[in-house]
């Protein structure tokens, strides 16, 4: 076994030969990597463009939902995997502002910005984009039966929605924890009691939103038995955009009554220790940017926060209503999260 | 063994043995080892020790062992038959229902998920059947069963088959002859030889019952939850590590007590077999019946959840109803041809080709390592010395431990080497290693000395011995071991492993893409990019199973 060191040690050498190169050669390109969850997508061609102007090569980490991903810079917070991490949402933020992993930087671009999504106001998260959390119904299946739709989150104990509604598993899934929320929002501390009242009246409940929208909901390609699911106010425009074939109206809708929805929004910031602050700060106005923030609603389906970019037309037509989502605040969230999570499992699971 | 004699000129026995897993272990000690235990003492402290989390390490252990044994029991009752079928009966079609049984393994969750909904969900075929049935079947604890057996028969299949069919019919004719009749002959004769592979094929299933974690939570829903589950929600979800480290633990430790079980049980029965085999066609009532019977039932029970997928990929089954009579439904390409067009423009888009040779790349490179690796192992776990006894639990504890806590202690061994593509053959390799060395060390310890002695006293050159003996029954376990590499491969076991590299994505990545986000076309394409997947594991099956063929003699 005298060997096994110098076996380890040449193993290592090797698996370090293949690794790619790190370090930047002073006349080649800088290399700026941005950790990021498995959702983030981003068109080609505006990250060429970035590439060229700043003379940068971008590459993309993808390690993971939004949960995993952050738990992985906090535990790599002393040799850092990237210069960048996007994705952290108002759920996650206040854990990572309290782990320390950001660095501040406040951009330009941030003035742009409407308040209400600056919810770090030292400036080390900033925003980047939305999402609505929503209950989207089929249409059809209202049509069909001539029901009325639920307006309210008390209709949805009504007795004429037994059994229609399928939810994620906040404990899961981060839609799943928005939901909980939006209902935390409305009722305080007797969310227990809705939700006592929601599984009485028959409401699903499964892992995650994949499960939910395509093995359960009726108004999606999967077919399934339940007419309302927890999605985000977008599904019914991606349901117009991706339709095969072409589709003139959304086979589904968003009830987006007040107080209904959640509202998520998502960070990007430095991570500290980066060796590329200058080319990270760069990156963070691009992201702020009119040409990033109007190619996100199309990869992502999620909202531009700079107000004045252009939405593409079906999110307009699918969202005409202004909304009044319901909010908490990233300290209470982080304070309240996990017995939450396990009053709701405790009340909805056993 | 050969090789052994041949350095047993230069070098002590002890030192042969060692040498035999300096490969091995390094690999271990590199991927395993190093970056588990770097993980744990970082996370686990005094903290783990509240009474909340031996609560949920309590009641997460009940049920992850019930639904274990329960599944375990369940597949050795369909897989043990379905061995004897295709180790012992030649029928038409044969090469396709095995390799048939194996694709599951290699399907993402969410589609086997989708696929059984397909069938048995509130629209699918069993309710078009009989209308008035109200059955739920997602979210049950017979769906958690039902596809652990769905994608584990195939373990059963290969392992006990490679020495059902290396097993001397002239030792079951002899017992017959003498007066035993069937069923004492399974119990005395053919079952005790079958032993080793029994128990291997049945600790493997088990470990990856016990470890389940997708089946569980797709399959399964919210009210069930294994170790490996409750892990991933506190180690991601709550961000609790030292609890997620403590129950890291438990489950290590539950795994290598199996594995020391496995050892101490499967040392007394060596068993030495005849390097040839008979393969007959259905001849009395009986056989033809239990062919035709577990025919039926294989292909029933794992065509029908599978052929949802190309089915749902190539025909839109019903317009939405705002749109009936507007458009058409019915067979439609679409799907695959849209594959092709990057339509967003995403950075992250993935053409489907590449997609299928990165794949197949990854699994070319997995099959090569993990033979390499898994050989000298094997060959020296053939012949137990105490080094052996001690050494070969550790085999398996890659099988038992958290995916999720052993993926955090990568990131924080490896860092930045993570983006290297380097990396993914050799993340698959540790989950293929502990099957490829299980299918590999019953044969070898099988090869009967005596008879290779006598070869050789009878004037058989090393090559010849080797040739007449070792080789036949060596083939078939190298086909098996290295078909089961090539579906983990495929199956992307390891992608929580590691960091997903958009420049080299997989098909099972690419399937994920697309039932990420909401819209029919979406949906199609990743049943599409299923089917393509199903297909290469079929041919990929097919093309190994070819090279059973020369010279063979046995068809």
């Amino acid at each position: 076994m005298k060997r096994l060191p110098l076996l380890l040690l040449s193993f290592c050498l090797l698996l370090a030969a293949c690794a790619p190169q790190a370090t930047p050669t002073p006349t080649g390109p800088q290399t700026l990597t941005i950790m990021t969850h498995d959702s983030f997508a981003v068109s080609e061609d505006i990250v060429k463009a970035f590439e060229q102007a700043n003379n940068a090569k971008i590459v993309f980490l993808q390690s993971g939902d939004a949960g995993a991903v952050l738990n992985k810079a906090i535990l790599t917070k002393d040799a850092p995997l990237a210069d960048l991490l996007f994705g952290v949402d108002n759920t996650f933020l206040s854990r990572a502002l309290a782990a320390n992993i950001f660095e501040v930087y406040a951009s330009p671009e941030l003035e742009n910005i409407p308040a209400a999504f600056k919810l770090d106001a030292s400036n080390h998260a900033l925003p980047v984009d939305y999402g609505d959390v929503c209950i989207n119904y089929d249409k059809d299946y209202f049509t069909d039966k001539n029901l009325p739709v639920p307006q309210s989150l008390e209709e949805l104990t009504k007795p004429k929605y037994a059994g229609l509604l399928v939810v994620e598993n906040p404990a899961t899934s981060s839609t799943g924890l928005a939901f909980l929320l939006a209902t935390i929002a409305h009722y305080g501390d007797s969310f227990t009691d809705y939700w006592r009242a929601l599984k009485e009246n028959g409401v699903v409940v499964v892992d995650g939103w994949e499960t939910a929208y395509y093995t359960n909901f009726s108004g999606s390609s999967g077919h399934g038995p339940q007419p309302m699911v927890v999605s985000y106010r977008t599904s019914p425009a991606a349901e117009v955009i991706f339709a095969d074939p072409p589709v003139t109206d959304a086979p589904t809708a968003s009830i987006d009554s007040a107080g209904s929805c959640f509202r998520q929004i998502e960070f990007v910031g430095i991570l500290k220790g980066t060796q590329n602050r200058n080319l990270a700060e760069k990156f963070i106005d691009f992201m702020l940017g009119q040409q990033f923030q109007e190619d996100m609603p199309l990869q992502m389906f999620v909202l531009p926060v700079n107000p004045n970019t252009f939405v593409p037309l079906e999110f307009n037509e699918y969202m005409r209503n202004s909304i009044q989502p319901a909010t908490l605040s990233p300290d209470v969230i982080a304070a309240n999260r996990d017995e939450w999570i396990q009053a709701w499992t405790d009340v909805v699971l056993k | 063994m050969e090789s052994m004699n041949k350095l047993r000129v230069f070098a002590p026995p002890w030192l042969v043995r060692v040498s035999f897993w300096i490969l091995p272990l390094t690999f271990l000690a590199i991927f395993f080892f190093l970056p588990l235990s770097r993980i744990l003492a970082l996370t686990f402290d005094i903290s783990a020790f509240g009474p909340d989390n031996f609560r949920i390490a309590g009641s997460a252990l009940r049920f992850t062992f019930y639904q274990a044994f329960l599944s375990t029991f369940l597949t050795l009752l369909l897989g043990l038959p379905s061995a004897y079928l295709f180790a012992r009966y030649n029928f038409r079609g044969k090469s396709i229902l095995r390799a048939l049984t194996a694709v599951p393994f290699m399907l993402p969750t969410v589609v086997v998920a989708a696929g059984f909904s397909a069938l048995l969900g509130p629209r699918g075929l069993t309710h078009a059947l009989f209308p008035l049935s109200s059955f739920q079947f997602i979210g049950t604890l017979p769906a958690i069963l039902i596809a652990h057996v769905f994608y584990n028969t195939t373990i059963i299949i290969r392992i006990v088959g490679i020495a059902l069919s290396s097993l001397d019919p002239k030792l079951e004719h002899a017992a017959r002859s003498l007066g035993a009749d069937t069923f004492h002959v399974w119990k005395d004769v053919t079952l005790p030889l079958l032993r080793p592979s029994i128990f291997a094929a049945t600790l493997l299933v088990f470990l990856f019952d016990f470890t389940s974690f997708g089946v569980i939570l797709l399959l399964g829903g919210s009210q069930f939850s294994t170790i490996e589950v409750e892990i991933y929600l506190q180690a991601v979800r709550q961000l609790n590590l030292p609890a997620a480290a403590l129950l890291a633990i438990i489950q290590l430790i539950c795994t290598l007590i199996f594995s020391i079980l496995y050892t101490r049980i499967t040392s007394r029965s060596i068993t030495q077999l005849a390097p040839r085999s008979m393969l007959i066609k259905p001849q009395t009532l009986k056989q033809k019946l239990f062919v035709t019977l577990f025919c039926i039932l294989l292909s029933t029970f794992f065509l029908l959840p599978l052929s949802s997928l190309p089915i749902r990929s190539l025909f839109r089954l019903e317009a939405d109803r705002g749109q009936r009579g507007k458009v058409q439904y019915g067979f439609t390409t679409d799907y695959y041809t849209e594959l092709f067009i990057n339509r967003r423009g995403s950075v992250f888009y993935v053409p489907p080709i590449q997609a299928t040779l990165n794949s197949l790349g990854y699994a070319g490179a997995t099959v090569v390592l993990s033979l390499l690796l898994g050989y000298p192992a094997a060959i020296a776990l053939a012949k137990p010395t105490r080094l052996e006894r001690i050494l070969d639990p550790l085999i398996m504890l890659p099988l038992g431990s958290s995916a999720v806590m052993l993926g955090l202690g990568f990131i924080i061994t490896y860092g930045k080497w993570l983006t290297s593509p380097w990396l993914v053959p050799f993340a698959h390799t540790l989950v293929a290693l502990p099957f490829v060395i299980r299918t590999l060390q019953p044969a070898i310890a099988s090869i009967p000395q005596r008879l290779r002695q006598a070869a050789s006293s009878l004037g058989a050159s090393p090559s010849e011995v080797w040739k007449q003996i070792d080789f036949p029954i060596l083939r078939r376990a190298t086909l098996a071991a290295g078909t089961f590499a090539f579906t983990i491969s495929l199956g992307e076991f390891g992608a929580t492993l590691l960091i997903a590299r958009p420049e080299y994505p997989t098909v099972p990545l690419a399937i994920e893409r697309f039932l990420s986000q909401p819209g029919g076309l979406n949906y199609g394409q990743s049943m599409a990019m299923a089917t393509i997947l199903m297909l290469l594991a079929m041919v990929g099956m097919l093309t190994i199973e070819k090279f059973r063929l020369p010279n063979t003699g046995e068809f």
